[in-house]
């Protein structure tokens, strides 16, 4: 078995796989930040003090928390289309409908979880803190503000880095539905050259660079902001 | 029974025990005392090799603990030792904690483990609890459940590291009547403690530690009535006069 | 969407069994099954090794966890897809191709939870089954083990979610199980994909959000047990 790089290199399968590198980034990117918005709104939302409502609101995360990515991804690019309207339909069609529809399903996906991650830290802090800050005069908003967040952020930040990495890894699911994104060309490449080894091997070279830079960002973090606040 | 030659550990920089030189002879009862960080439970748990050190010998029956040929378990084997957290283990039944080492390192059968047990927890009054999980036991009683675990090992030396610090007060007295008669019975026992009236009434010798030395090897009389060194002297009066201390600077 | 249950429920449940090989959810169900149970003993070790005092053994269980931690499942697949055959010299079934790879996969994650549930137990129980004499391999079987995997349970059960969940992308191998008779049904039923993908988005959620329900109810059951001893 004889491996051979330069291959990469020249004509377009470099430019492919590049493609895929950027593909996968901007995916990733524009999820995150989607994913990120909507589960602050969440947070927010649950505290709305309406029975039903709140029902409704479970539901949703629980969906999103308990189907495969790959099949939310499904639902929306294979389902959702047949219950729009036939204009927007049109118009969607005209656009990047893959990439919309895989950012959509990733960025909800995601929202469910963030959501539960920052809930749980917020949680997490002892009643007697709330308790003791509204003692010396402190509004809700300022308990908020001052007491509960801080603390529960630095709570919050492990799970949140450990779910930036699955959605990182996710967004290779969204080759099922035709997105170039990483795993898709790395697919179309060994179709074309058989040269297997060697595109996975810079395909995985290239996730575990990504993942090892969130790690240590997160370890990092878990450094400079310990959760008891030792410094 | 017990020697300490020299001993010196280092945490890092700290020097947590500072040439410690001192001996415990088969059948006495030392009482260990101090402030807190003056280095008694380090000095306690270096002797059945829970913590390491870097210098000198410490010697049970005649053996050298640290030396690294020697085999630790079956040392370790011969040295009880009762914690402060009497760290039970609670996915067994009370006889099973007890059964445990005389089975496993021990070689006795289970039979005859049991049998030990019992007669071990009657020792410590506790034989109406046997097959009890320790999540339903008090402290007390959890307690003298791990020196019956201590015992059954039948080991020529007894350590404990603060047995009662994490006893409700009213709890206390049921954990030190049972090293009580352990010391009347001849057991060589070391025994870290606040409990300054079981060191008067039942210790041979008192240790003063602080910061990583001893500065007392008295008798309890010697050390309650005129304590030679000044951080002694200071270290009684806050203990058995609380309600006099100032305000450290 | 109720008929597209009625019609294709068999289809959904087990696949062409028994005029086939057994798919649908069933296979499913017996892939995370499988893949967990392989990967279990692998992971304790490796759960172990990650606490070893040996610094290369630490550093090497270290770096399998981060690798198959950090690369996408679909890739774990294409190299197993790739490397099975060549390894074993014939052509392996696809289901076999995709257990090993969830197998490698699921190692690190269980790797982890091991690690986890006996970095929970308090110090003192290792140090008070060593100073009884015990050595470390029988410390680890007689004292550590039985109640750091008590207390993992409810993770696990939380991974068997994870791996029922992750099992959804073998069908691009051609493994049959539940989503691959979603997609079977989808290429009869042309007109309504959108049902036929909630009623596959059904039945994965019907089961994970059960399995969640359990997981937290034993972890409520361990902490009740927990505090009783504190």
């Amino acid at each position: 078995m004889s491996f051979d790089f330069a291959f990469l290199t020249s004509g377009n399968y470099g430019a492919l796989i590049l493609g895929g590198v950027l593909m996968t980034f901007r995916l990733f990117a524009s999820a995150w930040v989607l994913g990120m918005l909507i589960a602050l709104v969440l947070v927010g939302l649950r505290g709305v003090p309406l029975k039903p409502f709140q029902w409704l609101l479970s539901l949703l995360i629980e969906y999103h928390r308990n189907v495969p990515t790959v099949v939310q991804i499904m639902v929306w690019y294979f389902g959702m289309p047949q219950i729009l309207p036939r204009e927007l339909r049109i118009w969607l069609n005209q656009g990047d409908t893959e990439f919309m529809f895989a950012m959509i399903a990733l960025a909800l996906n995601v929202s469910a979880f963030m959501a539960q991650d920052i809930l749980s830290g917020m949680r997490a802090i002892p009643s007697t803190q709330v308790e003791a800050a509204r003692s010396v005069g402190l509004s809700v908003l300022m308990t908020l503000r001052y007491v509960t967040l801080p603390q529960a952020i630095r709570i919050a930040v492990p799970p949140l880095v450990n779910r930036s990495l699955i959605l990182f890894k996710d967004t290779s699911l969204a080759m099922v539905i035709g997105v170039g994104e990483l795993t898709y060309q790395v697919r179309a490449i060994e179709n074309l050259t058989f040269r297997s080894f060697e595109v996975f091997a810079v395909a995985t070279g290239v996730y575990l660079s990504a993942a090892l830079i969130l790690m240590a960002t997160g370890a990092v973090f878990a450094r400079r902001f310990p959760a008891d606040f030792r410094r | 029974m017990l020697e300490f030659s020299n001993v010196e550990k280092w945490y890092g920089d700290y020097h947590a025990l500072d040439a410690i030189n001192a001996r415990v002879a088969a059948g006495e009862v030392v009482v260990v005392c101090g402030p807190s960080g003056s280095g008694k439970s380090t000095m306690i748990r270096t002797v059945n090799r829970l913590e390491p050190i870097q210098g000198g010998t410490i010697r049970v029956e005649g053996r050298d603990v640290h030396d690294r040929a020697c085999n630790v378990n079956a040392l370790r084997a011969r040295i009880g030792f009762v914690f402060q957290q009497f760290n039970l283990f609670p996915h067994l039944s009370v006889r099973e904690n007890v059964m445990l080492s005389p089975v496993k390192v021990g070689g006795l059968s289970r039979d005859a483990a049991s049998a030990l047990a019992a007669e071990l927890l009657e020792k410590v009054g506790l034989a109406h609890k046997i097959d009890a999980m320790p999540a339903n036991l008090s402290g007390g009683q959890q307690q003298r459940v791990a020196i019956a675990r201590a015992l059954a090992q039948r080991p020529p030396v007894l350590l404990f590291d603060e047995p009662t610090s994490a006893l409700d007060p009213e709890m206390v007295g049921e954990v030190l009547a049972v090293m009580k008669q352990l010391a009347k019975e001849g057991m060589t026992m070391l025994v870290v403690t606040h409990e300054m009236g079981f060191a008067r009434d039942v210790a041979d010798r008192i240790w003063f530690m602080d910061q990583g030395r001893i500065l007392e090897d008295t008798t309890p009389e010697a050390f309650f009535t005129a304590p030679a060194h000044p951080r002694a002297q200071r270290f009684l009066s806050d203990i058995l006069r609380p309600h006099e201390s100032t305000v450290p600077v | 969407m109720l008929d597209i249950l009625h019609q294709y429920g068999t289809m959904f449940l087990i696949g062409s069994w028994p005029n086939g090989p057994i798919g649908g959810f069933a296979g499913t169900l017996i892939l995370a099954g499988l893949g967990l149970g392989l990967s279990f003993p692998i992971a304790v070790v490796l759960g172990l090794a990650r606490l070893s005092v040996f610094e290369p053994v630490r550093w090497a269980a270290s770096a399998w966890v981060i690798v198959f931690r950090g690369i996408p499942l679909v890739m774990i697949i294409f190299w197993a897809y790739f490397i099975v055959p060549v390894l074993t010299g014939t052509t392996v079934p696809a289901f076999l191709t995709a257990l090993c790879a969830i197998v490698f996969y699921e190692s690190a994650f269980l790797a982890e939870i091991v690690r986890a549930g006996i970095q929970g137990l308090p110090r003192g129980q290792t140090e008070a089954s060593r100073a009884a004499g015990l050595s470390y391999v029988q410390t680890m079987r007689y004292v550590v083990l039985p109640q750091a995997l008590t207390n993992m349970l409810p993770s696990l059960v939380n991974q068997f979610v994870s791996t029922i969940k992750a099992t959804s992308i073998v069908y691009v191998i051609g493994v049959n199980e539940v989503t691959f008779a979603a997609q079977q049904v989808n290429s009869i039923e042309l007109t309504h994909a959108l049902q036929t993908y909630l009623v596959l988005a059904g039945f994965y959620f019907a089961a994970c959000y059960a399995l969640s329900q359990l997981a937290q109810l034993l972890e409520r059951r361990l902490t009740r047990r927990r505090l009783g001893l504190a």
